[in-house]
């Protein structure tokens, strides 16, 4: 299959299909980062605080990497990118929108994006567009270390006391639909699927579903059935946690965007 | 898929190659003179390059002083031109807030031993993994108290294959477990293996936190990449 090697090889279809997913990882990244940060200081115990503050640093970077790359493509710069955009202009899923939550909600969500991520990777890593392959094999050396702090949680949690299997349960019902929503496919789905760039979300749905059920069913949780996904996302559909969010994320930015500190 | 990054480890060979290609175009000059002025283009050049080896060796890593950037494996390539001297690094983590420190002083260190134009930028090809650190630099994390990562894992997905208890019993469905990679480290302090994982996120993105039993220490590693 063709390859292309810089982004200046991809041609105008390619190109717009490129655009449409880097906005969906970059701002899934970012919004969950900022999600992951406000743990900062409110860990339940310290090791975690330090965890969730590492992997919000973790995914804001990978988010600039992102946002540098859509610059590249001559979309606006990456602050202006993370902090100049209304809710509506987000393509993130419903999934990394919503607030913290108990730390059950927490953990349960951080695990159930992580592997999603880690099947998205693993594929990315493949893509024929290879600037996007080559940042996907760095990225999920990274990443491999929130997945393991994640399941270890889940197994942990999962059928430790009656409290803790009932929150995570709770977590997870709650969750999952949105963690389906992940893979809403879009318009770029055929062109980046037809030049390689990356699979179809259906398949890669079906990758991560059979990757989380038996990490969730180790820990003595039930996977959710027949549950249908949440899609808008993707689309610019969001719950009105995200604006609320972007209210506190962008408030210094908004008031004086050349402010440097 | 392969790709050509395969190739590409170390951007200072290369550039001793593309003199040599040069050296060897050179040979078909019948003119002795220039000759000699062609040798000596290629000597400036490689005299340039060990010049700005040396600096970079000056640049540290602000989060483990230790360390030069040479012994960390993050200088990827270093290409002399008419233009200038042109630097690629392979950044540890993405994310990591050393990133632009680092990037400064390289600029600051080489445009002050040269005098010339220098320009740095970060790549991901070849990525950086902790298999890239030099033995040197390994030594001096011991000495420094920090547990070098442990080389030649698969340090993509760390996958190391399933002992029979694992419980999650993702490996069979391909999601990474690096959960082998950080259990019995070895102990910086006494070098007994009896120590356990207390969190793999620790002071900074690179480290994870353990503790010994042995001579009841808690210390910390650099994760394998």
């Amino acid at each position: 299959m063709k390859t292309f090697d810089t982004l200046a090889d991809l041609d105008a279809l390619s190109r717009q299909a490129v655009i449409d997913l880097l906005y969906r990882l970059a701002d899934d990244e970012l919004v969950i980062g900022h999600r992951n940060s406000e743990w900062t200081g409110h860990g339940p115990i310290l090791e975690e605080d330090i965890a969730f503050s590492s992997m919000a640093q973790d995914e804001i970077g990978h988010a600039q990497v992102y946002y540098q790359m859509l610059h590249q493509l001559r979309e606006a710069d990456p602050d202006s990118l993370a902090f100049g955009r209304k809710a509506r202009q987000f393509r993130c899923a419903s999934l990394v929108c919503l607030p913290k939550g108990d730390w059950a909600f927490s953990v349960m969500r951080q695990f159930l994006y992580d592997s999603a991520e880690s099947v998205r990777l693993a594929a990315l890593a493949e893509s024929t567009f290879k600037p996007l392959a080559q940042l996907a094999r760095k990225l999920r050396g990274e990443e491999k270390y929130h997945l393991m702090h994640g399941r270890g949680w889940i197994l942990r949690l999962g059928d430790a006391t009656a409290e803790s299997h009932e929150r995570m349960q709770k977590a997870l019902d709650e969750l999952y639909p949105h963690a389906l929503g992940l893979f809403e496919p879009t318009e770029a789905d055929e062109p980046l699927a037809q030049s390689g760039i990356a699979p179809r979300e259906k398949e890669m749905r079906t990758q991560w579903e059979s990757a989380v059920a038996p990490a969730l069913t180790a820990a003595g949780l039930s996977v959710p059935e027949n549950t249908p996904p949440i899609y808008g996302g993707r689309v610019g559909r969001h719950p009105a946690a995200l604006a609320e969010l972007l209210e506190q994320m962008q408030l210094v930015y908004n008031i004086d965007p050349k402010a440097k500190w | 898929m392969r790709s050509r990054d395969e190739g590409t480890k170390g951007r200072r060979d290369v550039a001793v190659k593309d003199l040599g290609t040069k050296e060897r175009r050179d040979e078909g000059n019948p003119s002795r003179q220039s000759a000699i002025d062609a040798q000596s283009a290629i000597d400036n050049r490689q005299s340039t390059i060990q010049a700005v080896w040396a600096a970079l060796a000056t640049v540290t890593d602000p989060e483990i002083p230790v360390l030069n950037i040479v012994e960390m494996g993050i200088v990827a390539g270093v290409r002399d031109s008419a233009e200038g001297v042109a630097i690629d690094l392979t950044p540890t983590f993405v994310g990591c807030p050393a990133l632009e420190v680092i990037r400064d002083q390289v600029h600051g260190a080489v445009a002050a031993a040269l005098g010339r134009k220098v320009t740095v930028r970060f790549v991901f090809d070849p990525p950086w993994t902790s298999d890239r650190i030099t033995d040197e630099g390994r030594q001096k994390l011991l000495a420094f108290g920090l547990a070098p990562p442990r080389q030649g894992s698969d340090l993509v997905s760390a996958g190391l294959p399933s002992d029979g208890d694992d419980a999650a019993g993702s490996v069979a469905a391909g999601l990474p477990r690096p959960e082998a990679t950080l259990e019995r480290v070895p102990c910086p302090h006494c070098g007994s293996t009896d120590t356990v994982l207390d969190s793999p996120f620790g002071p900074t993105l690179c480290r994870s936190i353990h503790y010994c039993h042995s001579c009841r220490q808690s210390f910390e590693h650099f994760k394998p990449l």
